[in-house]
């Protein structure tokens, strides 16, 4: 790797924006390389994706400039930053749901002949291009809206890289990509960085950053801490810059003792998303789910609790028979599911904070009839405490948060209805370090009061560190169950890919 | 040896077919050529040139707003001023020329002009003070049908003395066909491919699919608005021309209920009203599919209260029906 190339390409000196009730920037100013990938780290809040939006003229600065290949740069709209060579991913996708796979990735520059005409054949080749390098299991023909969250990222990634860019920025590129998929992004980034690219990489995933990136800013509540080589410093000591605290042990420890079965699920099936699926969720334990993209964890758990329509369940709770599960009965008897995809199915976004978290039960909030604003508040106050929600307001609309305390307002939402069995797919995406040890250490309190906990996760250190048994599914069977000192990489990967099933299916 | 064949075949074939009723302009094709069995059968006019020119020329007009309506519905808008647009353009034609005299080209240079410059309007209010469309276009529905009360004093009058040229737009024919129906027909084929095909019009989908994901990939949004609200005024005032030249009578009524008349059918040819979607040979089928319901209840001298009450019905049935059997699909 040739990193002794000193050619500064982006240069930001004492940037500061201020949002109404929050500073958000103050005074930062830091450098990127030519050919260099550049972290971003700090808290949620701390302001990054609000820099890198000044960077790509999405947001103007109140105070500070922008070099950018030598010359001072001041973007009034993304087209421009575009032009001048900025390509953005940023942290919420931002696909139309209603057209071809193709011409997302090239939206608004689609390639055209003379005339007018889009030229179709040239859009195909140039999209099965990227496909291609990213081994993508879908075509470019694909309408958007029937495929899954991870492989609209890769569309929204393959987006980015079609620009053509100078300066790559990517803003939290592998929250809901699997593992494979990170590794084959992290090959690319190692292409484009040596054809002189640079990355501004932003990510709450301490491995992924010392694994590729060459240099890392660390902000904190909106100031600059330090920029620093990578090789030089330990994952600890960035963490330290950015919480301005020590992290004592990432995970909780695990189940001091497990009881009786809260829940217990046996052959839910429905028509070619999953069969066979039976399990039991006992008190004091978090039970963990694991697979690749299309495993039908989410699938399962919705249809577990009466969200989608299923060929046949027989459920128990807590002993009993469940008959009608609507989800509304569901959650009044206790059992309720966190979406994986907050922005579209988790939050009301253009209500404030506190109408958020009472939404789930409106009864915790009412008086007569009424909505009594005091009890609102008062519980709104108890969820922005316990989770450590930054806001500025609880009447901020939930749209200005930053995307990690987005998070943590869905899931105060549902413990405002004081769950019995608590779901919860992919609790921690987009969330930083520390509140992610924090919500992590909140799951196994919950657990040991007598909550049945299960987790959907895709990141297996999380799964691995947290979960006191996992269950690992592949392509809608459940392939495997691991438990106590079993929950090992290795094994979990065997069963998450099926190695075992299909190298008999070869012999037979 | 030879089942198997036959079984793929079949296999093969209603792959296709599935994947051609995936469109729903096809389902609703399938509707009208039913309805148009059903018709012929029950009357033996049905079938007649002259029943289906007349009514090819009764919703030309609707036909040609729908074009505009289209495009307005797949950027997520609505127009509800299409209607009242429309009997603007009509009086400024007829006012112009009965009142003041002037030379009737010059009095359709005049409504062309006005019917932008609503669009204009329509097009300012949305895309760059960002008025919710159907607050500015309600406004616009009051306000043009206000002004075309205001020319008229409220009665409708008859043109004379209007030349040969003119009138052969909205009553003339080439080889048989109205001439007013040629116009519809060139342009709904010239709408419907340049929509597929060209690439700056794909910034409609674009918009009306995710807004802010067009703009961040540098879409200028209140642009593809304003070009939409324009055109869609323009195809209104365009419309109330030729039915000018086609009755040589303006009225400052016409044209009333046509924007629900024409949002319903371009909603059963496949346009959401969410955006994103639709198409111009959808919307011209849901068009034909309503005319030719009521030119059959009319020829079965079923009461004209009925019809209302029979398109609505329709509208109902073909979205209800598009949506269940996706939602089988899925499952
Ligand atoms: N439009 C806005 N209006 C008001 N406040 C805003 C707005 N956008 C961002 N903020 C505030 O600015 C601060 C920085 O937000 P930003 O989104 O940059 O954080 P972040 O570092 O990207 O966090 P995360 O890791 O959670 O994505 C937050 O406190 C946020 O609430
Ligand atoms: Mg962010």
């Amino acid at each position: 790797m040739n990193n002794d190339n000193n050619e500064v390409m982006l240069k930001v000196e004492n940037i500061t924006k201020r949002f109404p009730g929050t500073l958000a920037l103050n005074e930062v100013s830091f450098e990127v390389k030519r050919g260099e990938v550049h972290a971003v780290v700090g808290e949620n809040g701390a302001g990054k994706s609000t820099l890198m939006n000044i960077i790509s003229g999405l947001l103007e600065p109140d105070e500070g400039r922008i070099v950018f290949m030598g010359g001072e740069v001041r973007f009034l709209n993304p087209r421009e930053a575009q032009d001048a060579g900025i390509g953005f991913v940023h942290q919420e996708l931002s696909l139309c749901p209603h057209l071809k796979v193709s011409e997302n990735i090239f939206m608004g520059r689609l390639p055209h002949l003379k005339n007018t005409f889009v030229n179709r054949k040239r859009l195909k080749e140039m999209t099965d291009y990227f496909l291609e390098k990213f081994q993508a299991d879908f075509a470019a023909d694909d309408v958007v809206k029937n495929l899954t969250v991870a492989q609209q990222q890769i569309i929204e990634i393959a987006k980015a890289l079609a620009l053509d860019c100078k300066l790559l920025i990517l803003d939290e590129p592998t929250s809901s990509i699997t593992e494979n998929e990170t590794k084959v992004l992290f090959g690319i980034i190692n292409e484009i960085k040596r054809q002189g690219m640079s990355i501004l990489y932003i990510s709450h995933r301490m491995e992924e950053i010392f694994q590729v990136c060459d240099s890392v800013t660390v902000i904190r509540d909106g100031c600059l801490i330090n920029t620093l080589r990578t090789a030089g410093v330990t994952s600890d000591q960035v963490v330290r810059m950015m919480v301005g605290r020590n992290i004592e042990n990432m995970y909780p420890p695990k189940s001091s003792g497990i009881s009786d079965v809260i829940l217990k699920v046996e052959g839910l099936k429905s028509k070619d998303v999953f069969k066979d699926i039976s399990f039991s969720l006992r008190k004091g334990e978090i039970l963990g789910f694991y697979g690749l993209v299309g495993a039908g964890r989410t699938e399962v758990m919705r249809a577990l609790c009466g969200i989608d329509p299923c060929d046949n369940k027989v459920i128990e709770f807590r002993g009993d028979r469940v008959e009608n599960n609507a989800y509304r009965r569901s959650i009044d008897r206790g059992i309720v599911y966190i979406t994986e995809d907050r922005k579209s199915q988790g939050l009301f976004l253009k209500m404030s904070v506190e109408n958020n978290i009472s939404a789930a039960m409106i009864e915790n909030i009412r008086t007569d009839f009424r909505i009594d604003r005091d009890k609102e508040s008062a519980l709104c106050g108890r969820y922005v405490g316990e989770l450590g929600i930054k806001i500025a307001s609880e009447k901020q609309k939930v749209d200005s948060l930053s995307g990690g305390n987005q998070q943590k307002v869905m899931i105060g939402k549902w413990l405002a209805t004081y769950p019995k069995v608590l779901i919860m797919d992919e609790p921690t995406r987009g969330i930083d370090v520390g509140s992610k040890s924090e919500i992590h250490k909140m799951l196994r309190k919950l657990s040991e009061e007598g909550v049945g906990v299960i987790v959907i996760s895709s990141e297996l250190p999380e799964i691995i560190g947290l979960a006191d048994r996992v269950i690992v599914m592949h392509e809608g069977t459940i392939t495997g169950e691991l438990s106590g000192d079993d929950i090992k990489e290795e094994n979990i990967i065997i069963y998450a890919s099926n190695f075992k099933t299909s190298s008999r299916a070869a012999n037979e | 040896m030879d089942e198997n064949v036959s079984t793929s075949v079949r296999q093969r074939s209603s792959q296709l077919l599935r994947r051609i009723f995936a469109f729903r302009e096809a389902s609703v094709l399938v509707s009208i050529i039913a309805v148009m069995l059903i018709l012929s059968i029950l009357s033996p006019y049905f079938m007649t040139k002259a029943n289906l020119t007349t009514t090819a020329l009764g919703f030309a007009a609707d036909g040609i707003i729908a074009i505009g309506m289209t495009i307005v519905l797949i950027i997520g808008g609505i127009d509800l001023g299409v209607g009242s647009v429309m009997a603007l353009s009509m009086v400024t034609v007829g006012g112009l020329t009965t009142i003041y005299h002037l030379n009737i080209w010059l009095a359709v240079v005049t409504a062309v002009a006005l019917s932008l410059l609503c669009g204009l309007f329509n097009g300012f209010l949305i895309g760059r003070v960002k008025l919710t469309p159907l607050i500015a276009t309600l406004g616009m529905m009051s306000m043009a049908r206000g002004g075309a009360y205001v020319i008229t004093k409220g009665s409708p009058f008859s043109m004379s003395g209007v030349p040969p040229a003119f009138r052969f737009l909205g009553s003339g024919s080439i080889f048989g066909i109205p001439t007013f129906v040629v116009i519809f027909i060139v342009m709904i084929i010239i709408a419907d491919y340049l929509l597929r095909r060209s690439a700056p019009l794909r910034n409609l989908y674009y918009t009306g699919s995710n807004e802010k994901a067009a703009e961040l990939s540098g879409i200028n949004v209140a642009r593809v608005k304003l070009f939409v609200y324009v055109t869609c005024a323009l195809l209104s005032g365009i419309a109330g021309i030729l039915t000018v030249s086609r009755f040589n009578v303006t009225a400052p009524n016409s044209g009333m209920g046509s924007e629900l008349r024409v949002i319903s059918a371009c909603v059963i040819g496949g346009a959401s009203l969410t955006g994103g979607e639709g198409t111009v040979l959808g919307s011209i089928l849901g068009i034909i599919l309503l005319n030719f319901i009521n030119n059959g209840l009319v020829l079965m001298r079923v009461s004209v209260y009925w019809q209302d009450l029979v398109s609505g019905a329709i509208l109902i049935a073909v979205v209800t029906l598009d949506l269940v059997s996706h939602r089988k699909k899925a499952s």
